[in-house]
């Protein structure tokens, strides 16, 4: 088959719609380990958690929160077993359904720059019962501070946006990142080039 | 047991025609916006108000542009460790055959430029054809299938074909207003070569007498965006005194890798 035969004129490339991934997914897209990038247990593990609220601040509890990051170094990594972890092997992907007070967690590594000089962060999706599309945002490590002022991403939001961007980095060395669908303090949600939503 | 009646805390009292006025008035200023020169709506509205649950679960600001960064300009890598064989036939995966009508649902996933997306997982959840969900918020009182658990995983071929064998879910009744029911449908997940790519969706059936009615489904404002969800019979793809066949294609948004020359996978 060649380049041409792939994309015929008439063919729609019109982005599929999304929908809400509604109430019952929660037989379906948790598996055993989805949310341990890293056991527990590992050297340098870290508790990534948050809760997750809608418009009235009310936890909400039927939410499912995918994380993708680089390891300590930067690196993306490139290796499959996500879904059957071996207890080693650092894939970068983590899915968490929240329980029924709203919260997420994770084991995993605090990510470290893919560029020198750029600040870290995981790649978050929601997802939850009444969303009708699959939100994306950032939560950026809170320790550098110089690239985190450089960034200009963050540089272009306002002051309290930004800060919502990044993650609190609490006593017992956890990243704690609350997730707002609504309100006043509505988390910032991104949209990407070619995304119209 | 037939009769017995859905309730709970979130139950709505508003009737379907309630609903339906405010779906025509949505689906009517759109097409107006549409007719006075703005684009048609692709995607579904986030804040859609006939979609009671949504009500403070959207959020209310823009979205913020961001530029992909590296870790966004990859997905994560899944490969066949990660999938067991029996895991794309939803009619093996017990001691039984499950009741219903056998159903395949096949297609290509495929970028915004056309391009396939090869070796990505595709995972699908569905009720059972009484129309049951196997999970423990469903209180639809339909029967469970012991043979059907309604899950389905499977990684895309070299030219973005995926390929599943299920039964045809039926359609179930929910508490959104009184009488709601939702038309049938298969949840699909997936991943593109790109996290940006990211999505979760609903197929649909064609002809289904529900689409008028459906909050979720008419949350895509535009006729020609909802008609995307629904799956196309293809009698080609049905086998003999087998199964029925559908065709799906799965567009995800545009690919922003297409300018970095750079892939650096094994
Ligand atoms: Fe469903």
């Amino acid at each position: 088959m060649t380049e041409q035969d792939l994309r015929p004129d008439s063919r729609d490339l019109t982005a599929t719609p999304g929908q809400t991934v509604g109430p019952f997914y929660g037989y379906a897209l948790p598996y055993p380990g989805d949310n341990e990038l890293v056991p527990p247990a590992a050297p340098h593990s870290v508790q990534f958690h948050g809760v997750v609220y809608d418009g009235a601040g009310v936890p909400v509890p039927d939410s499912l929160i995918e994380i993708w990051q680089a390891d300590e170094t930067g690196t993306v990594s490139r290796q499959t077993g996500s879904l059957r972890r071996d207890g080693f092997t650092f894939t970068g992907f983590g899915r968490c359904e929240v329980d029924p007070e709203g919260r997420f967690s994770f084991s995993t590594l605090n990510p470290g720059p893919t560029e020198p000089g750029r600040p870290a962060f995981i790649s978050v999706v929601v997802f939850a019962r009444g969303l009708l599309n699959r939100l994306f945002t950032r939560a950026y490590l809170p320790e550098d501070a110089e690239a985190l002022a450089a960034d200009p991403f963050l540089s272009s939001l306002d002051p309290a946006d930004r800060d919502r961007l990044i993650a609190t980095r609490e006593a017992d060395g956890s990243l704690r990142f609350d997730i707002r669908l609504q309100g006043e303090d509505e988390t910032p949600f991104l949209r990407f080039p070619g995304h119209v939503d | 047991m037939g009769a017995q009646k859905l309730s709970g805390p979130d139950d709505a009292a508003e009737s379907q025609a309630t609903l339906s006025a405010e779906i025509e008035e949505i689906e009517a200023s759109h097409a107006a916006a549409v007719a006075a020169g703005r684009p048609a709506e692709t995607q579904p509205r986030l804040d859609y108000p006939p979609y009671r649950s949504s009500l403070l679960r959207h959020p209310t600001k823009d979205p913020r542009h961001a530029d992909p960064e590296t870790i966004e300009l990859f997905s994560p890598a899944f490969g066949h460790r990660d999938i067991g064989i029996l895991e794309s036939d939803l009619t093996v995966q017990a001691g039984g055959e499950p009741i219903g009508e056998r159903i395949k649902v096949t297609g290509r996933v495929l970028d915004g430029e056309g391009r396939p997306v090869a070796g990505q997982l595709v995972e699908i959840w569905q009720a059972n054809s009484a129309g049951r969900y196997i999970h423990k918020r469903d209180q639809h009182p339909a029967p469970i299938d012991p043979n059907f658990t309604g899950v389905g995983r499977t990684l895309t071929g070299p030219d973005g074909s995926y390929s599943f064998i299920t039964i045809k879910p039926g359609p179930y009744p929910w508490k959104n207003h009184h009488n709601a029911w939702r038309p049938a449908h298969i949840h699909f997940s997936l991943f593109g070569t790109e996290f940006t790519q990211r999505m979760v969706t609903q197929m649909y059936f064609p002809g289904d007498p529900l689409f008028a009615l459906d909050p979720i489904y008419q949350s895509i404002t535009d006729q020609k965006a909802r008609d995307r969800l629904v799956a196309t019979y293809n009698h080609d793809v049905t086998e003999h005194e087998f199964l029925m066949g559908y065709n799906w294609d799965i567009v995800l948004t545009g690919s922003n890798r297409t300018w970095m020359e750079e892939e650096d996978h094994d």
